[in-house]
C-alpha cells in the first residue's frame, strides 16, 4: 500500500542576544566552564528571573518574519523536570499562551546553498513560536565515574518554532529547515549553526495510507544536529514505520533518538525524558504584554525578507530565478551584490555571474561564510563593480580581468590602479595588433598553409599565439577579426 | 531600662544623643541572646563578630555629627530564609544546613544601607512551611510567654526574639500568616505588606505568588519605620511594584476619626476561644470610641480560602524546592548508585516530613489530569476571594478581625494532625490570596497570660491606614508594658 508521510518539525534557535534571558550573564560561546554564571542562572536559593527585553524583540522579529499573529498578552510557564544541567529543576518556557501563533515559512524552490532544485515552492505553516531558556551541558565521559556540568549555556535565550505537520518528505523537511535558517539569519536573530547547537531540530513523523485524512501515530525523533541527520533520520523513520505497518504491527507513540553513526533511530529509555512536565504559570514573572507600538517598532527595524528580495531581484535586475535565489540566500551576499551593481548598474547579470563564480566560490573555499556575517570579502563590492565596468568599456578583457581580480583580492587595491601599475590595459590599436599577427603568421608558415588548406580549427592556435605575444592584453574580438582577414588574403 | 529592651525609635534617640553607643547596644543584645536563648532557640546563627564590627562602623557614623541613616547602629534579626552575604542561611532545613549565601537579599541590602546591625539569623519552620515553628529542622523555637507553647509559625523565631528582647526588631516572611500569627502568639507587632511592596529577591521562596517580607517589631512606630526602610520597587524582582513608598512614620498620629472599619461576619466563628473574640471585639469598640465607624461586611468566599491556599502554595513550593537536588550546593547524599538515587536520597534525607508532604501534594495537583480540577480551580477561587475584599472596601477603609482563633497552643498539640494545624491560619490566609496588607497588633491576654492579636487588613498599598489605626489603638493600651517571664 502506498503511504504518505506526515512530518512536523520543532526547531530550537539560540538567539544572538549579548546577555542571557533572565540574568545579565554573557551568552558568548567558548568560555571556560561555568564562567558565564551568576546566582540567578545557577539557581541559588532566593533568586528571581528578570526578563531581557531584547529577547522579546528577537522573538517579535521572528514572529513578524514568519507572518505570525502576535499575542497581546502571553505568559511564562515552568516546565518541571530534574536534570543536573537544569539548575532550578524547571525550565522557564511558554506553554498555554505563547507569544506568537499561526504563521508560515515560504520554502523556496531551489536549495539556497547548492542551488539544486528542491521541488515546488510551498508554504509550511507554523503552529507557534515561543521563548524559553536553554539548559546547561552535561559532560558524561570526560572523567571516570563522574559527570561534569557546565552551566554557561543555562539561560541562553531560545526560540522554539513549531511547524504544522505540513511536510511530506525527508527532503522537504531539509528544505523547510534551510529556508527557516536563512530567514533567521536574515533577520539576525540566530547564527543557524547546527553543529554548534545554535539551531536544533526534533521531528514528529507519522505515516498514513495515501489519501487518508486521519493522522497516523507519530514518533518524535531527537538528536538531529545536522541537515544530513534531519533528512537521513526522517527517511529512516518513514521506512521503519512502513515496515512495522506492512508487517501488521502498530506504530507506538514514543520518543526516538537518532544514532548518526549507525544511521538508525532507537527508542529513548524512559529515564531519558520525563512524562509529565507539570507546566504551570511562573509566579515570578508577570504576563508579557506586547502592545502595537512595540510590534511596529520591531517591524520598522526589520530588513527586506528573502522572499521579497528574491522577487525584486528577478523583477528589477532581470536575474534568472536561480541567480536570485543564490544571491538572496544570505542577507550579506544580497547586500554585496547590490553594492556591486551600484558601481556597475548596466549589467546586473554579469555582476551576478562574477559574484557567484568568483566571490562566492572563494568565500566558500575559505569558509568565510561560517560566521553569521561575512566579515572579510575577497574584494570590496565597489571594486568588483568597477572591474566589471572596465570589461564593459573595453579597457580590459575578461581574461585579464581574472588576473586583476586575483591581484585585487591579494592587495585590496582598486582595479584601475593595478591596470596602470602592471600595464594591463587592453591593446585595441589596429597597427600594433596587425604587427603581432604578422609576426605570428611569419613564424608558422606550415600552419598557415594547413589553415588555408581547410584546417580552420587552427584559428584558435593563432589567437593564442597573438595573446601570448601581447601578454594577454590584446583585445580578443579584434584579434579574431584581424586574423581572419590576414589569413584569407 | 536595659539597653536590649529598647525599641528602634528609643534606641535611635539614645544613640543620637550618645547616651548609648552602637557597640554597647549590640553587646547588650548579644548578652541577652546568650542568657536566654537556651530556653527559646530563637537564633539559628548569631553573627556576634560581624555585628560588633557593623556596630563600630555605626558608632563612627554617629560620631560624625551629620544625620545618620535611619537604622544606624540598630540590631535587626533576619528570618533564616532571608539571605545575607557571607552568613549561613539554612531556611530551617537540613538541606541548607551549611549553605553560606554569596549575596545579600534586597531587603538585607536596604537594612545595611540604613546602617542596621545584622545581629543574626532566626529560627523558622523549614522553608517557611508551618504554623508553629515545630517544623524547624533544628530545635523548635519556643514561645517566650510560656516555653511549653509554640511561638507560631513560620516566622516564630522573628516574633519570639522581638518579644524576648533578643533584638530591637526582626524581619519575617508571611505566605499565609507566617508573620501575623507568630506576632499575635508572641504579643508583638507584625506586618505583612501588600504583595509587591517589598522585594522578594534573596528570600528563599516557599510560594512565590504569596510570599512577602515584613517587619516584626515591639510597637507600631517601629513597624512603620522598618517598613519604610525595606519597601520599594526592586528591578531584580519582576513582581515588585514600581510606585513610590510613602513615609509611613510621617502621618502615624493621624488617628481613626472617620475611618470606616469593616467587620466580616465570617471571621467570628463557632469554636473560637471566647477570650480571643472578646479581646478583638473590645479593641474594635475602642477604635469606635476614637471616632471610627464600624461597618458590618461579608466576605462570602472565606470558607474556600484554606483549600485554595494550600493547593496554590504547595504547587508553587513543589517547583520552587526542585533546585535542592544535591548537585550544586547544600546537602548531598553520600554513596549513591546513580543520578536517580542521588536525587531521591538527597531529598529524602535533606527535607523534613512537612516539606515532603507539601512537595508531594503540590506535585500531585500540577499533574496531568489533576491540574484543572485543583490548580486552575484554586486560582479561580483566589480571584473570587480578592473580589470579595475589593467590593468590601467600597463600604469600608480597613477590615478588623482576629489574627487566629486561639492563643498559642502547646508544642506537639497539633503536630500529629496537619489539618488542624492548617486551621491556625484560617483568618490570615485570605489576605495573602488577595495580596493585601495585614497588620497584627497585640490586643490583650487570655487567662493564661498568653497574648491575643488584632488583625487589621487594608486596601492594596494602603499600609498607612493600618499603621495609623494600629498606632491609635496602641497609644491607649499598655499591653506592651507587660514582658514575658524570662
Ligand atoms: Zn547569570
Amino acid at each position: 500500500m502506498p503511504y504518505e508521510s506526515v512530518i512536523g518539525l520543532e526547531v530550537h534557535a539560540q538567539l544572538l542576544t549579548e546577555s542571557k534571558i533572565f540574568c545579565g550573564c554573557s551568552t558568548r560561546f567558548g568560555a571556560a566552564p561555568n564562567q558565564h554564571t551568576c546566582p540567578v542562572c545557577l539557581g541559588l536559593p532566593g533568586v528571581l528571573p528578570v526578563l531581557n527585553k531584547k529577547v522579546v524583540d528577537f522573538a517579535l522579529r521572528a514572529a513578524l518574519a514568519t507572518h505570525c499573529t502576535i499575542a497581546p498578552t502571553s505568559r511564562w510557564a515552568r516546565k518541571n523536570y530534574f536534570y543536573p544541567d537544569l539548575p532550578k529543576g524547571y525550565q522557564i518556557s511558554m506553554y498555554e499562551l505563547p507569544i506568537a501563533e499561526h504563521g508560515h515559512v515560504e520554502v523556496a524552490a531551489l536549495r539556497p546553498d547548492s542551488g539544486q532544485a528542491q521541488g515546488q515552492a510551498k508554504k509550511v505553516c507554523l503552529t507557534r513560536i515561543h521563548m524559553e531558556e536553554d539548559a546547561g551541558k552535561s559532560i558524561h565521559d570526560a572523567e571516570a565515574g563522574a559527570s561534569l556540568v557546565d552551566l554557561n549555556r543555562t539561560g541562553v535565550p531560545l526560540l522554539e518554532i513549531v511547524s504544522e505537520p505540513d511536510i511530506r518528505s525527508a527532503a522537504e523537511a531539509g528544505h523547510y529547515l534551510r529556508s527557516l535558517r536563512t530567514l533567521l539569519q536574515y533577520i539576525e536573530v540566530c547564527d543557524g549553526n547546527m553543529e554548534e547547537g545554535s539551531l536544533r531540530c526534533d521531528a514528529n513523523v507519522s505515516i498514513r495510507p495515501q489519501g487518508n485524512a486521519e493522522l497516523g501515530t507519530r514518533t518524535e525523533i531527537k538528536n538531529l544536529n545536522s541537515f544530513r541527520a534531519v533528512e537521513k533520520a526522517i527517511e529512516h523513520e518513514i521506512q521503519r514505520q512502513s515496515e512495522v505497518v506492512e508487517a501488521g504491527g502498530r506504530v507506538v507513540q514514543e520518543t526516538r533518538l537518532w544514532d548518526a553513526d549507525r544511521e538508525v533511530t532507537r527508542p529513548m529509555r524512559s529515564k531519558e525524558f520525563a512524562h509529565d512536565y507539570r507546566y504551570f504559570p511562573d509566579p515570578d514573572l508577570l504576563p508579557l504584554v506586547v502592545d502595537q507600538a512595540w510590534v511596529e517598532h520591531v517591524q520598522a527595524d526589520l530588513p527586506e525578507l528573502p522572499a521579497a528580495r528574491r522577487a525584486r531581484f528577478i523583477h528589477d535586475y532581470g536575474l534568472p530565478v536561480y541567480d536570485a535565489e543564490v544571491l538572496t540566500a544570505r542577507k550579506d551576499v544580497a547586500d554585496y551584490f547590490e553594492a556591486s551593481v551600484r558601481a556597475c548598474p548596466a549589467v546586473p547579470k554579469v555582476v551576478s555571474n562574477w559574484v557567484m563564480d568568483s566571490v562566492l566560490r572563494f568565500v566558500k573555499e575559505e569558509k568565510l561564510d561560517a560566521a553569521l556575517k561575512i566579515e572579510t570579502w575577497p574584494c570590496s563590492p565597489e571594486h568588483l563593480g568597477m572591474l566589471i565596468g572596465l570589461i564593459q568599456d573595453g579597457t580590459i578583457s575578461t581574461t585579464i580581468a581574472k588576473t586583476i581580480y586575483e591581484e585585487m583580492r591579494q592587495t585590496g587595491h582598486p582595479p584601475e590602479e593595478i591596470i596602470e601599475a602592471k600595464g594591463l590595459r587592453q591593446v585595441s590599436d589596429t597597427d600594433t595588433l596587425q604587427a603581432a599577427i604578422t609576426e605570428v603568421l611569419t613564424a608558422n608558415p606550415d600552419k598557415v598553409e594547413a589553415y588555408r588548406g581547410g584546417r580552420e580549427k587552427l584559428l584558435g592556435f593563432f589567437v593564442g599565439q597573438v595573446m601570448r605575444a601581447t601578454q594577454g592584453k590584446a583585445n580578443p574580438q579584434m584579434v579574431n577579426t584581424l586574423l581572419r582577414q590576414q589569413l584569407s588574403q | 531600662m536595659s539597653h536590649y529592651a529598647l525599641t528602634i525609635h528609643q534606641a535611635q534617640e539614645k544613640l543620637r544623643a550618645r547616651e548609648v553607643s552602637a557597640v554597647e547596644l549590640s553587646q547588650a543584645v548579644l548578652n541577652r541572646i546568650q542568657d536566654t536563648d537556651q530556653h527559646l532557640h530563637s537564633y539559628l546563627t548569631v553573627c556576634a563578630e560581624e555585628a560588633l564590627a557593623q556596630a563600630e562602623t555605626a558608632d563612627r557614623t554617629l560620631a560624625n555629627g551629620v544625620t545618620p541613616p535611619p537604622l544606624c547602629g540598630i540590631p535587626i534579626a533576619l528570618k533564616d530564609v532571608i539571605l545575607a552575604q557571607g552568613v549561613r542561611s539554612t531556611a530551617g532545613s537540613k538541606i541548607l544546613e551549611h549553605f553560606v549565601s554569596p549575596y545579600d537579599a534586597t531587603v538585607t541590602q536596604h537594612l545595611k544601607e540604613a546602617g542596621a546591625v545584622i545581629i543574626g539569623k532566626v529560627n523558622c519552620d523549614e522553608f517557611a512551611m508551618g504554623s508553629s515553628n515545630e517544623n524547624s529542622a533544628f530545635a523548635p523555637c519556643r514561645n517566650p510567654w510560656d516555653t511549653d507553647r509554640v511561638p507560631g509559625g513560620s516566622s516564630g523565631g522573628s516574633a519570639a526574639c522581638v518579644a524576648a528582647d533578643q533584638t530591637c526588631a526582626a524581619l519575617g516572611t508571611d505566605t499565609g500568616g507566617s508573620i501575623r500569627l507568630p506576632a499575635a502568639f508572641c504579643g508583638i507587632v507584625g506586618l505583612k505588606p501588600t504583595y509587591g511592596r517589598v522585594s522578594r529577591f534573596g528570600v528563599v521562596a516557599y510560594a512565590s505568588s504569596l510570599d512577602q517580607v515584613g517587619p516584626c517589631t515591639k510597637d507600631v512606630r517601629d513597624c512603620a519605620l522598618l517598613l519604610e526602610v525595606i519597601a520599594g520597587y526592586d528591578p531584580r524582582d519582576s513582581t515588585s511594584v514600581n510606585r513610590p513608598t510613602p513615609s509611613y512614620t510621617a502621618h502615624l498620629e493621624r488617628g481613626v476619626s472617620g475611618l470606616r472599619i469593616g467587620i466580616p461576619q465570617e471571621y467570628f466563628i463557632e469554636g473560637m476561644q471566647p477570650e480571643v473574640e472578646t479581646a478583638v471585639r473590645d479593641a474594635i469598640a475602642h477604635l469606635s470610641t476614637l471616632g471610627a465607624e464600624i461597618v458590618p461586611i461579608s466576605l462570602p468566599h472565606t470558607e474556600y480560602a484554606i483549600a485554595s491556599y494550600y493547593i496554590i502554595a504547595m504547587a508553587e513550593a513543589s517547583s520552587n524546592l526542585a533546585r535542592y537536588d544535591g548537585v550544586r550546593y547544600g546537602y548531598r547524599a553520600a554513596e549513591v548508585e546513580d543520578l536517580g538515587a542521588l536525587y531521591q536520597t538527597t531529598r529524602a534525607q535533606g527535607f523534613g516530613s512537612e516539606v515532603k508532604r507539601r512537595i508531594a501534594l503540590g506535585t500531585y495537583v500540577l499533574s496531568a489530569g489533576y491540574y484543572d480540577a485543583y490548580y486552575v480551580k484554586a486560582q479561580k477561587v483566589r480571584t473570587l476571594i480578592r473580589q470579595d475584599f475589593l467590593s468590601a472596601f467600597e463600604a469600608c477603609d480597613i477590615i478588623a478581625t482576629p489574627v487566629a482563633p486561639t492563643t498559642a497552643f502547646r508544642l506537639g498539640e497539633k503536630l500529629a494532625d496537619p489539618l488542624t494545624m492548617y486551621l491556625s491560619d484560617i483568618f490570615t490566609i485570605a489576605v495573602n490570596l488577595a495580596g493585601l496588607p495585614g497588620l497584627s497588633v497585640p490586643c490583650g491576654f487570655d487567662q493564661h497570660g498568653l497574648p491575643i492579636g488584632l488583625q487589621l487588613i487594608g486596601r492594596p498599598f494602603d499600609e498607612e491606614a493600618l499603621l495609623q489605626a494600629g498606632y491609635a489603638y496602641e497609644q491607649d493600651h499598655d499591653w506592651r508594658a507587660r514582658k514575658p517571664p524570662l
